[in-house]
């Protein structure tokens, strides 16, 4: 087990000071950089806090979904190749639940201002 | 100095010209560049911009109808009362500045954002989205005669070919997957005619002034095929900026644009406008997972690319809201 802070915390911590003691001082193009760069620490975090327990539950849809298990990687991979043979469609009980969902959380690590994403999660 | 080399070309075909001033790179990848520079002429600088392939830089990517013929487009366009730029000159290999061509700056907003929100274009916007469709109809009659040579691709085609890019990027994506099933199960199959195709005619490539639509750019992905390919193409989600409930570009509504098109004296399909805004979505995400491989292989190491392939699943939620959406 590693110590802490905990990585969330050494992120959180290196882009609130790029934020409020550099982005002030900078201009021009290497602003518009520096923005982009806050915004990937950011995104870090937000995968850092989100990523385990959606992964997880992502697994689980899978899996009652394929029918077979493996990582969610490996399970991404079938359910792609059953969608090409069309072994699975949006008939499929559960399929367009599955994707919604999992989407859903990629946005939410992504792009949460995307307007998109607002206005589905204004839904759930 | 890149201004020496233009004034030398600027004496060439501008009678009168006497300096060249205030040359600055807008932008520019590793293929392509834009500048801004002004013409000193006896009756007041002439605003000018140079679009080019720096020397050693001459192929163009396959998609790319090529400097040449954007120069040619542009002018047709022009011509016909297109909004457009006029074109000055073609470059040759003796003025040493590369492949391309210079044309007169025209002043107005690139800027989607900005567009969509400054004051200053408060009043042109409720009559974009049918401005933009007499545009369109205009682009989709110009003289096939008087074309360029450029690349033809029906919906068939275009399904492979974006099939072929997805599966080469090895990122398997089961949305990408459905909407790729979606695109095949509704190839709505030829059209009933094949005009000049934009290709990438969305809010972003348009100067728009407080009168509205000012000029059409970036004609680089030109070619001939479905009329409606380019109206499903301004509707895609990516384009709307946030304003997610007024399809083209974010101005306005579909029935506007076809408005604006059929008062132009020609015919919409708005079951192919949706087959093509589903292709164009499908289309922008592979982009972006082409924009994270060269990140990762290419030399473009930039941290730009990178946030880039992360909005791939921006494209995967509108796919998802097109071909299964939620109850309202």
């Amino acid at each position: 087990m590693q110590d802490e802070p905990t990585p969330v915390e050494l992120t959180k911590s290196v882009a609130d000071f790029l934020r409020s003691d550099i982005a002030p001082l900078i201009e021009g193009h290497q602003a518009f950089k520096l923005r982009v760069a806050i915004n990937i620490l950011d995104l870090v975090t937000r995968q850092l806090t989100r990523e385990e327990g959606s992964d997880a539950s992502e697994v689980e849809r899978l899996r009652a979904l394929l029918g077979v298990d493996g990582s969610v990687a490996d399970l991404n991979r079938v359910l792609a190749d059953r969608i090409t043979r069309g072994e699975v469609d949006l008939a499929t009980s559960g399929l367009a639940e599955h994707l919604w969902q999992t989407t859903m959380d990629k946005l939410a690590v992504d792009q949460p201002n995307y307007a998109s994403y607002k206005r589905e999660l204004g839904r759930d | 100095m890149i201004e020496a080399e233009l004034f030398r070309s600027a004496q060439r075909w501008c009678h009168g010209a006497t300096g060249v001033t205030g040359a600055a790179k807008l932008s520019g990848g590793a293929s392509q560049e834009t500048w801004r520079f002004d013409i000193t002429h006896p009756d007041g600088p002439i605003g000018a911009i140079l679009r080019r392939s720096p020397k050693g830089y001459g192929a163009a990517p396959t998609r790319a109808a090529g400097l040449a013929a954007e120069a040619q487009l542009m002018q047709l366009a022009y011509e016909a009362g297109v909004p457009s730029p006029r074109v000055m000159h073609v470059l040759t290999p003796d003025e040493n500045l590369g492949i391309g061509f210079i044309m007169q700056r025209v002043e107005g907003e690139t800027i989607a954002r900005k567009i969509l929100r400054d004051d200053e274009y408060a009043a042109a916007r409720p009559h974009l989205a049918r401005q933009i469709g007499g545009v369109l109809a205009g682009l989709h009659k110009l003289p096939q005669d008087k074309l360029p040579e450029l690349r033809r691709r029906s919906a068939t085609e275009e399904i492979s070919e974006f099939e072929r890019d997805y599966r080469s990027l090895n990122w398997p994506k089961p949305v990408f997957e459905l909407a790729l099933r979606w695109l095949r199960d509704h190839d709505p199959g030829p059209s009933s005619e094949t005009t000049l195709v934009h290709g990438d005619f969305r809010n972003g490539n348009l100067i728009i002034g407080a009168d509205g639509v000012r000029a059409v750019l970036d004609w680089e992905l030109a070619h001939l095929g479905d009329p409606m390919e380019d109206l499903g193409w301004v509707c895609v989600n990516s384009w709307r900026f946030g304003e997610i409930d007024k399809p083209v570009g974010g101005f306005g509504s579909r029935e506007e644009l076809f408005a604006g098109y059929e008062a132009a004296g020609r015919k919409c399909d708005p079951s192919r406008v949706k087959f093509w805004e589903v292709m164009g979505t499908l289309r922008w995400g592979i982009m972006c997972g082409g924009m994270m491989q060269r990140f990762r292989e290419g030399p473009d190491h930039s941290m730009e690319r990178a946030m880039i392939g992360r909005r791939a699943s921006e494209t995967e939620i509108d796919l998802l809201r097109l071909l299964a959406p939620r109850g309202s």
